[in-house]
């Protein structure tokens, strides 16, 4: 290890400029299987103010668990047309939200004796904004799961924090989800050292 | 599935804490509580990739994007993308945006009172090629006023996003560059305790990029976390 990586910096006020032309909010086109679930969230900080200029960056398994990427070796089906990204930013009210499937169960650690596991359904993201000098991960888990309780992520997880992780049900007719990335206070979201 | 080999974490000090009182945005933005360790899984070394679609001439010209050309210094902002362990890193997304010479960004926040140019937008993007080399034409932002503290100027910089290989590389960063007088005094600059991580934020001049006649040369590599060791390595050393 010669070099170190490099720095983190903040995005600054303006990242909009450098970002809008990839951003994505609609992830899974017609044609791609999966549960459609919309995702509606809020970013607040530390006085529970809304934070108008944040980016929240996800990245997704398809619905049967597996990634758009090379070192995926699984024998599990692409889905054309799905690659798992989306980035978006929040508006004035610190609101975001986007359009994607409910991904399948990916492969999680190998257990103390070698088994295989599986991790609950998830998607992993990033939050960027100004007054964040690097960014923050988290993940978004869903909800009436019943492999979330076996998840090696969440269990690293205090149990009176793990809500914090997995959305909630605002709408059962539209699937309609709502995860919000909370930064201070009793109710922080859980972030995570990547 | 079995032996996911993870990124290495960064070196102690290389990274900014997320609680930088100096920089006074951070005091309502960072977390308080502690962030749980997390080993890395299939979730963690796979991310987007971009295909060529991600890049074309006008986008990584920034004095080409509008019928006539910005005011402004020329430069070529060059460099590669690595690993820590010196390997160059092909065909990897690099998003930049920047204020223009005179400090102005063209977003409607920015209310600092210097003209916007009408030919230039401050972004661009590009991929690193094959080499891991990637070549950005642009002109020199200048130094702007903010409202953190009395008398606050951030020093010239432009902003790099990097995704990288995985989820676990994402990073987004800031080139400044060398003799800048405002370096010393910048929150945000100064926010990563060691010295050395810090300075690898300045781009160096160089002869070898710069064009006679035409624009200065600067030369910023971005470096990415290595892999962890795996006893699979061995068998990969040729690749260095």
């Amino acid at each position: 290890m010669s070099l170190p990586a490099a720095t983190s910096q903040t995005v600054g006020p303006f990242f909009s400029i450098g970002f809008t032309w990839q951003n994505v909010d609609h992830l899974a086109p017609a044609g791609v299987s999966g549960e459609r679930v919309k995702i509606v969230g809020c970013v607040l900080d530390g006085d529970g103010q809304p934070v108008p200029d944040g980016i929240v960056e996800i990245w997704q398994a398809n619905s049967h668990g597996k990634y758009a990427h090379p070192e995926d070796t699984q024998e599990k089906p692409f889905e054309k047309g799905f690659t798992g990204y989306g980035r978006v930013p929040t508006d004035e009210e610190g609101r975001f939200s986007f359009t994607t499937i409910k991904p399948g169960p990916a492969p999680g650690p190998d257990g103390p004796g070698g088994e295989k596991t599986l991790q609950a359904p998830h998607i992993v993201v990033s939050v960027f904004m100004r007054g964040l000098l690097r960014r923050l991960v988290t993940r978004i888990y869903f909800p009436d799961e019943p492999a979330n309780t076996s998840d090696f992520a969440l269990n690293k997880v205090d149990p009176s924090r793990r809500n914090t992780l997995i959305a909630k049900r605002i709408d059962s007719g539209s699937g309609s989800l709502q995860w919000d990335v909370i930064l201070q206070g009793p109710n922080e979201t859980v972030f995570f050292d990547v | 599935m079995a032996n996911i080999v993870g990124y290495r974490r960064p070196r102690e000090g290389t990274q900014p804490p997320h609680l930088h009182p100096a920089y006074r945005s951070s005091i309502k933005r960072a977390p308080q509580k502690p962030l749980v360790y997390l080993p890395h899984t299939l979730s963690e070394i796979t991310g987007p990739l971009f295909g060529p679609e991600a890049s074309n001439v006008k986008a990584c010209d920034l004095t080409r994007q509008h019928s006539g050309e910005p005011l402004g210094e020329r430069i070529i902002v060059s460099g590669r993308v690595l690993d820590e362990d010196g390997r160059s890193i092909p065909h990897m997304l690099i998003e930049i945006w920047q204020a223009n010479a005179a400090g102005r960004y063209l977003h409607k926040q920015d209310q600092h009172d210097a003209p916007l140019d009408p030919n230039f937008a401050g972004s661009g993007h590009t991929l690193s090629d094959a080499e891991g080399r990637y070549r950005f034409v642009t002109v020199k932002p200048g130094a702007y006023p903010w409202k953190n503290h009395h008398n606050a100027w951030r020093p010239a910089h432009i902003h790099f996003s990097i995704f990288g290989p995985a989820f676990a590389t994402r990073v987004v960063t800031q080139m400044y560059f060398p003799g800048d007088a405002l370096l010393p005094f910048d929150p945000i600059f100064n926010c990563t305790a060691d010295e050395e991580a810090r300075n690898r934020l300045i781009s160096l001049f160089d002869w070898e990029t710069t064009i006679p006649e035409q624009a200065l040369g600067y030369r910023f590599d971005i470096i990415l976390n290595g892999r962890e060791a795996t006893p699979m390595e061995s068998n990969h050393g040729g690749k260095r």
